[in-house]
């Protein structure tokens, strides 16, 4: 068992969940309510990484955050350090290819709260901040939830992607994916087995806990 | 505070608004048209939600929407209470979190104490914790009135908000909302697409159609005095005709009107000259049938014949719909008890004699209608 590679692997999921959730909410809010000139475009690109395959968005996010491009280059004259194949790369990137999987569920949960109850909130006297805490996130939060599985889901199982931006840097960017297709190339086929029973375990258990989840919110709203 | 709303209002949007009314403290102005005539448009502009092109909306002395002076309050900053017609409630908190979250930055005790207060207002004291959807209709609409009420608006805002209860509720909620009345110090705008539910409830009617105020006052006033033939449409007057003015008596405060054969007697109406055309419209309970059973003095005034064409029983009232000789192609409508109907033994296609009281006939200018 890679025990360093689950680890990492689980440190970006849950990293690339922490930085989704506002981004996340502040950007489906905007999608599900909001008209603006070229809503469409933005719609088109956060959907693009559904469709591209892993490796180009990894060629495109290597190139555009590269030692060699202006981003890459001011990244480490400010912290010294090199964008990609690190661990803030393969964040940079896991956090741009799960966009899609956090505001499409978002967005629906945000677009299924009546326009009225929000009035209503404001009528009520309630500021934006309020509205959004007691009236909006607990309304939206099964959306949220099931954003966020998903993410977590994804990222855990994510390959090509990782594989173009990190590199395969063992304890640095070789993620539990990465060590699975290593072990299988090694005719380990006992480490590889262990290692997606782990992650079978963790996607049955991320699917679990947003089907109940959502199913109480289901009941009380009855 | 005696403080006054006045609305005027221009639009584009979807369709047109032109819209002009005041409403002041302890009175019920009813907004009354059909659906999509932008009711809730006015509404909506009033609590801050819409903002049309042009018009100002003032409260007391406070300016609440002028676009061209750029100012534009938020629903939060005018502090208005609105119920909407599907209530929008918080669905996910009981009735009094929902009251509560209006109560403002008060602490959680006071803003509890105060929201079952309010709960009792309404008479829902004892289903405080009940989440909306353990409500019936009703109570979901008493909890949006106390909602409403619980920041002690300024104004309240009613949007329909009878429309989704069934009949024997809505009854129950009217004389609820005639009683809480006398407690609001609040100008009240009540939405409505049901002038019965507007003559009941409201101290004044304005009429919208099309996105324009037609004509405002008292209830009665604008359901049996109709400015146009466009507005005794809208108020449902069906007995409106075309006559000629044939003569003005001012002594004797009498104008004759020529209708088909008949000559009628009305109140003197001098705005229109004698010989021009017009529209008259006489309530259907001022047509009174002559009871061979009962003669009465009443019936030398303005009396028609005619046969009986239809005849509708409603319950205690029956609808009578009468062919009257010598004008074939304008039916007159009248209403009278189910029980006086059977003991004349009325039916359709028998005889009938009525008389139009001279005081319920209405002249209106002709229509104009094919212009608009």
């Amino acid at each position: 068992m890679n025990w360093p590679s689950l680890i990492l692997s689980l440190k970006l999921a849950v990293w690339t969940m922490v930085v989704l959730l506002p981004i996340g909410i502040v950007l489906s809010r905007q999608l599900a309510w909001r008209r603006f000139p070229a809503k469409g475009l933005v719609e088109a690109a956060l959907a693009l990484p559904l469709v591209l395959p892993p490796t180009v968005l990894g060629f495109y996010i290597l190139i555009t955050l590269g030692g060699g491009s202006p981003i890459g280059q001011f990244y480490d004259a400010v912290l010294g350090r090199s964008l990609v194949f690190s661990f803030d790369g393969l964040l940079v990137a896991s956090v741009l290819f799960n966009l899609p999987f956090v505001v499409l569920p978002m967005r629906r949960a945000f677009e299924s709260i009546p326009p009225e109850v929000r009035e209503a909130a404001a009528c009520c006297g309630m500021s934006a901040g309020r509205i959004l805490w007691r009236i909006e996130l607990p309304l939206a939060w099964p959306g949220i939830l099931s954003a966020l599985v998903l993410t977590f889901a994804h990222t855990i199982g994510e390959f090509g992607v990782v594989l173009m931006v990190g590199g395969n840097i063992p304890g640095e960017t070789e993620t539990i994916a990465i060590a699975i297709y290593d072990r299988v190339q090694a005719f380990d086929n006992a480490a590889a087995g262990l290692m997606s029973a782990v992650l079978l375990i963790v996607a049955l258990a991320a699917i679990g806990i947003t089907y109940a989840a959502t199913s109480s919110v289901g009941r009380r709203n009855i | 505070m005696v403080a006054k709303l006045t609305v005027a209002l221009q639009d584009d949007g979807p369709f047109r608004l032109d819209v002009q009314l005041s409403c002041a403290t302890g009175e019920i102005l009813a907004l009354v048209g059909p659906s999509g005539s932008g009711k809730s448009r006015v509404l909506r502009s009033i609590a801050g939600l819409y903002r049309p092109k042009r018009g100002e909306i003032i409260y007391g002395d406070e300016v609440w929407y002028d676009p061209a002076k750029a100012v534009n309050l938020t629903p939060q900053q005018r502090r208005v209470g609105i119920v909407f017609q599907n209530y929008a409630l918080f669905p996910h908190l009981s009735a009094i979190k929902n009251v509560m979250e209006a109560l403002g930055d008060r602490p959680p005790s006071e803003r509890r104490a105060r929201a079952g207060e309010l709960l009792d207002l309404v008479n829902l004291g004892g289903l405080e914790d009940r989440n909306p959807a353990e409500l019936s209709g009703g109570q979901q609409q008493r909890v949006a009135v106390a909602r409403a009420l619980a920041r002690d608006p300024n104004v309240l805002l009613l949007d329909e908000p009878f429309s989704a209860v069934d009949k024997a509720t809505r009854q129950r909620l009217y004389r609820e909302l005639a009683d809480l009345r006398r407690q609001l110090r609040m100008p009240v705008v009540l939405v409505t697409h049901d002038l019965d539910e507007a003559a009941m409830l409201a101290d004044r009617l304005c009429i919208l159609h099309r996105g324009r105020t037609l004509q405002e006052g008292p209830p009665f006033d604008v359901m049996t005095r109709p400015a146009t033939p466009e507005i005794a449409r809208l108020v449902e007057l069906k007995n409106t005709f075309e006559g000629r003015v044939l003569e003005h008596q001012a002594g004797n405060d009498r104008t004759f009107l020529g209708w088909g054969p008949y000559t009628l007697e009305t109140t003197y109406q001098p705005n229109f000259p004698e010989g021009s055309c017009v529209t008259w419209t006489i309530p259907n309970a001022r047509v009174i049938i002559h009871r061979p059973d009962r003669p009465s003095r009443g019936e030398r005034e303005n009396p028609v014949s005619g046969i009986i064409m239809e005849f509708v029983p409603l319950g205690d009232w029956t609808s009578v719909a009468i062919t009257v000789d010598g004008v074939p192609d304008s039916p007159l409508f009248m209403t009278v008890p189910t029980h006086v109907a059977h003991r004349n033994d009325l039916a359709t296609d028998k005889r009938i004699n009525a008389s139009l009281l001279a005081k319920g006939i209405h002249l209106m200018p002709l229509s104009h209608e094919d212009e608009a």
